[in-house]
This record gives structure tokens, sequence and C-alpha cells, in this order.
């Protein structure tokens, strides 16, 4: 089924990064473990996605959305001032420059999209930081469709913000008080929400989790930001190609599509996770929210509660692609603390003018911490996507420092 | 029809044997470790007339779960309960008379593998499964482990199947067919949704396994109108709600105790 379609992206020979495999599997990990209320929703899913992305027309449209409405393409910004710092050349491709602010803006245009195509009148989304809720709030009012966003009590009180934003869109928030409050148990209860309205309701799933189709189509509608990077380093560098490729990963969506775009070149994935949401490179093997992946858990299997700084990282797993990438060592996975992603927002704002969102300071510490080792030798060229402003954490910012 | 007498498990041909005789079959559930004497709900279900018992491995993340499921999953998991302890709670029980099924999350049965969490299970004298995040196309992997342990897991049929889908849902399935009855989450509802007669019938139109009703069976007027379309019923979180109000055995042997009479009511003449 790999790139018969003239319009499919390019991957490497071995397919990594391509369509997932048989029943949604990206090698062992993915699927669709969804309860079976839900199983033909995704079915529906999954057809009318494999229609739309080979119709020209579908992608235009989304094309237009992402270029008038979204205000793509983003700039890819070099960092002179860190660079000198730091001895390496940083670039950062500008997804806090999109409308609403993060990247989560390109995924939900096109599942809004897919639900007009699908029929259905009413989005439901899980939110953590209120990034994605925002944005689906967003896609909703701008197409006509209602919204139902369902997100942690725990989140609604750091990101009162964002909550305000949702509703002054139009759209429905839920607070969801189970569990730890948080990103985890607001996706547990979009899925029970999902079960009894599939068939008004399409579920705009935020990351690159969930039951297939949803890991392998939420990158693919944020591949927009490593095809677009691509082609600016086609400008900017004499080889075309950054040796490092970085972004945070939370479930990991702006690293699925940042890495989407580099998967056929030798460039290095890095991708960067909270100290205490850290499911690719701490999580063991299980099944939640419908795949198959890597997930923290304790010595019984429950799964244990993520805890980091910023909201979008607090999830105690990582999507299948991400664990697939992991095994097949094409991506590696490290961890930054709180207090490194604090200080990496607070070096960006002092260096570049660039308040970054809490979650994509993750990135940055990374890159801070290895510049110069053997990790990240001197010179080399880095890619850092900046996932999305911090403007929605500046209250958070101000009780630190 | 599939001619599934041949592979029937002890489950199964326990519940065959009872729903030949005309009666209407009960399957309560319970947490596991909900509380400290949790066991003695067990007891009290078989004296109530339950011809199956459900124990539920309680999971973090019930995601098919409503309130009060989860709820006594979290409170169960707050005193402790685990796999490993429910179980050996299990194992160390005389014999109730009646097949004991569990229930969990696939996470769970992953944690130790397949094979494992299955002759684990069979060691505590655990003869069922029910899995409902594991739809019948991932259910491969634990088909294979259970069959080898000799536990038969039991799949879910959902208002939203389609017919062929339900065909091979009923062909895999062991022990007995769990039809959901409605497209939401476990919880108590007030009446019986009207999708339950509709995906009942269209399952006995493919299997002449036992089929059980679940999903918001609160009330013995529920429990009869189910009746008449199904073998039996699943009675979960009306149990667990009296539980987390604080009922004890004996309130709910009585309450369970009126199911009974009300499937008795509806009773098929015998095969």
């Amino acid at each position: 089924m790999r790139n018969l379609l003239p319009w499919r992206e390019p991957v490497p020979p071995d397919g990594t990064m391509g369509e997932p495999g048989t029943r949604g599997r990206f090698g062992e990990y993915g699927g669709r473990y969804a309860p079976e209320s839900l199983v033909e929703a995704c079915r529906e899913v999954d057809q009318t996605f494999r229609e739309a992305w080979a119709d020209p027309g579908f992608r235009g449209d989304l094309a237009r959305l992402l270029a008038l409405h979204a205000g793509r393409p983003t700039p890819l910004t070099p960092a002179r001032r860190l660079s000198e710092e730091l001895g390496v050349q940083l670039y950062l491709k500008r997804e806090d420059l999109t409308h609403t602010g993060s990247h989560k803006i390109n995924n939900v245009l096109g599942q809004a999209l897919l639900a007009t195509r699908m029929g259905r009148r009413r989005l439901i989304a899980e939110t953590g930081a209120g990034q994605h809720g925002v944005a689906t709030a967003t896609a909703a009012a701008l197409l006509g469709l209602e919204a139902t966003v369902f997100m942690g009590e725990r989140d609604i009180e750091r990101q009162a913000l964002n909550v305000f934003r949702m509703r002054m869109l139009g759209a429905e928030v839920i607070p969801v008080i189970t569990g730890s409050r948080t990103l985890k148990d607001a996706t547990s209860e979009a899925m029970r929400h999902w079960v009894g309205a599939t068939g008004d309701s399409h579920y705009c799933v935020g990351s690159v989790i969930g039951p297939d189709p949803y890991p392998w189509m939420v990158r693919e509608f944020q591949r927009v930001i490593g095809d677009e990077a691509r082609g600016q380093f086609a400008a900017e560098l004499r080889t075309g190609v950054p040796d490092h490729v970085v972004a945070c990963v939370g479930g990991g969506s702006n690293a699925a599509g940042t890495f989407a775009g580099f998967a056929d070149t030798p460039a290095r994935l890095v991708g960067v996770e909270a100290e205490g949401g850290a499911g690719a490179a701490r999580g063991r093997l299980g099944v939640l929210h419908g795949c198959r992946s890597l997930f923290l858990q304790d010595d019984d299997g429950q799964i244990t509660q993520a805890h980091s700084i910023a909201a979008g990282l607090d999830y105690p797993g990582v999507g299948p692609e991400h664990a697939h990438l992991r095994d097949l060592g094409r991506a590696r996975y490290v961890t930054v603390t709180d207090d490194e992603a604090v200080g990496a927002a607070v070096r960006l704002a002092r260096t570049e003018g660039i308040v970054p969102a809490l979650e994509s300071a993750h990135a940055l510490a990374w890159v801070i911490r290895a510049a110069g080792g053997g990790e990240l030798p001197s010179g080399s060229t880095v890619l850092m996507t900046l996932s999305g402003r911090g403007d929605k954490d500046v209250s958070t910012l101000k009780e630190l420092l | 029809m599939t001619n599934s007498t041949v592979a029937a498990g002890a489950v199964e041909r326990h519940l065959r044997a009872r729903r030949d005789t005309g009666r209407g079959l009960l399957l309560p559930y319970v947490t596991g470790g909900i509380t400290p004497g949790w066991t003695d709900y067990l007891r009290a279900f078989a004296d109530a007339g339950a011809d199956a018992i459900e124990v539920g491995l309680p999971f973090s993340d019930p995601t098919l779960d409503g309130v009060t499921i989860q709820e006594a999953s979290d409170r169960a998991l707050a005193r402790g309960a685990s796999v490993r302890r429910i179980l050996a709670d299990l194992a160390g029980l005389p014999d109730l008379g009646v097949p004991l099924v569990a229930s969990t999350y696939y996470n769970l049965v992953l944690h130790d593998g397949p094979g494992a969490f299955c002759a684990a299970l069979r060691r505590a004298g655990v003869g069922g499964l029910i899995v409902p995040d594991l739809p019948v196309h991932e259910a491969g992997e634990l088909s294979d482990a259970a069959t080898a342990a000799g536990v038969e897991p039991a799949l879910l049929a959902s208002p939203a199947t389609p017919q062929p889908r339900l065909a091979e849902i009923s062909r895999r399935s062991r022990g007995f067919v769990y039809a959901v009855s409605l497209m939401g989450t476990t919880g108590e509802r007030a009446v019986l949704a009207a999708s339950a007669a509709e995906l009942t019938e269209r399952i006995r139109r493919v299997t002449d396994r036992p089929v059980l009703l679940g999903f918001g069976i609160s009330t013995p007027d529920q429990a009869r109108e189910a009746r008449r379309h199904a073998d039996g019923v699943v009675v979960g979180a009306a149990v667990m709600r009296r539980v987390l109000d604080g009922a004890g055995p004996d309130d709910l042997r009585a309450f369970l105790t009126t199911l009974r009479e009300a499937l008795d009511q509806e009773c098929d003449p015998p095969r």
C-alpha cells in the first residue's frame, strides 16, 4: 500500500514513518484496542481519512485553511544569539506563530474538515494545557460546528486563560474530576462520552495516541511542520538537512509531525520528554486509550500519574509510533527536569525575545544541556520545533521566578 | 447457527445446562478487593441464585465504565487491591458451585503477558474472562493463551456492530456472548435501551451460545424485560452502588433475590 499514490510524501525504503502496517501497527505497537461500541466509528474515521488524504480537493481545502486562517507557512528562525552562546547552529520552527499559538491547530483543522466530510456536527476533544482545546474550539467556530472539550480540573486551575478562551469561542468545557484530574483522565472521559455520541460527533484526538487510525492520521496532519522545515532547510543549508531534529514529546504530535519530514534523511531525531512523564524513555508495554504502546505503570500494572510543570507533557504514555522509533533506534528519547525547562524558557526569552510554551522549553533544555558534548557536538546544525508560545504559562512562571 | 457445543468449556457448559432448563441467567458483578471481607459477597450472590459471578480486577483507567464502577475501582485500588491479591483471595475460597468470570482491562492482561495471566486465573479457580477494551480483531493473542490455560474469554457485541462482525464475535466468543445493551458506558439507567432487543435478536440469528445482556440493567423490571430478549443479564453498577453505599452481603443477597425472582417469572419452556 505504501507510496502507490503520487501525492504521498517520501518515506525511506524501509517504510519508517509511512503508513502503519496491517491493523494499524507500528512494529508491535498501535492497533485498535477500542471498546466494541467504538470500533465501527474508528473504521469510519479510517476510511474517510484514507479517501480524503488521497483527494486533491480535500488537500486543497486544508491547505487554504492552514494558509488563510492558521497563518502557515510558519518561519524557520535562526536563533542567532543563543546559537553563538551554545556553539551550535540552532534553528527554530515557529509553530508558536500559528493562529491559536501552537501546532495543535494543524491537526484540528484537518480533523474538523474530516468531521464535516462525515456529516458530524460536533467535535469532542480532550485537552491538557488547553492548546488542543482552544484549537478545537477555534476550528469548530470557523466551520460552524459545536465543540465539547474535556479538561482535568487540575489543568483548569493552572490554565484558566485557555478555559476562558474556549468558552469565548463557544465551546462547552467539561471539568474532569476523576483520577489525577489531568490529561490522562480527560482523555478517558472524552472516550466515554464518544461511546454515547458516535452518531453526531467526531472525537478529535489531539495527539498521536488513541486507536487506529488516530496515531497515523494525526501525524499526517502534523507533518506539515516537518515538510515545511525540510523545504526551508533546503534553501538555508548547503547540506539541505540539519544534523539534529529535536522536539518535545508528551503524546508526541509535534515531534511526530516534525520527524516525518526527516525520516528519510540522515538527521538524528531526538524526542525530549518531561522527567515525570517519560513514556518513551521509561514506559513499559501496555494498552491505554485505544492503543498498544509504552506507559508508566506500577508493579501491579496500574497506570501511574505523570507529573510535569508543562500540562501538555503530563501524560503517562507516548504515541505508538514513537515507541516503535525508539525500538528501531531511529529516534532517541531523553528527559529534562521542570527546572531545566524553566531555565530554558527564560534563556530563550532573553537571547531571542521569544517566550516559549513550557512544553517547547523542554526541547530547548536538552539542546542547551547537550550542546558541545558528545551527543550534540559544537558546530552541529539543529532544528528544534518551537511547538507553542508561552503566554499560557506566564502565571506559572510568575510564581516560580 | 454455529455449532459451538464441541468447543464449549466448563463455563459455557454450565450456562447452557441452566439455560436449557428454561432458567434466565443471572451474572452479578463485584469489584475485587472493594472491602476487607469482599469475598463474602460472592457467597451471598451464589445463595441468591447467581448462575455465574463476575469479579472485576480493578484498573486505574476504566475507560468503558461509568461513575459507579470507576469509584469502586478507585476505592479498591486505594485499599491496595491488585490482580495478585484478588486471585489469592479467590484461590482460598471453598467451591461456590457457580463459575467465576474475571473482568478487567487489557493492560492488566498484558502486564505479565496473556499466558501467565490466564494461567493465574485458572489456578485461582476462575473459568471465564471479560476484557471490554479488547475487540475481536485484537483478541487472537489472548484467545490462544486462554485456550491453552482452559479459560473462556467472552467477547462483547455492541448495537453498532455490523452483522458479519457479529457472526465473527459470536463464533470466537467463549462461555457466552456479552451483549452491550446500549451505546454508552456501564451504569444504572431508568429504562432498558431499545437497542437491547434488536441486538440480541441479531446475535441469536448467528449463534446458539448463551447471550447475556449487560450495561444499565438495574431493576427487577428491567431484568424481566431483558429476559424476554436474552438468556440472562449481567448486573454490575446496581450492585456496586449499593456496596459503595455500605450495603453488606445480606443486603445484596436480598437485592439479587428480587432479580432472581423477576427472571424466574419469565422462564422459557425447557429445551
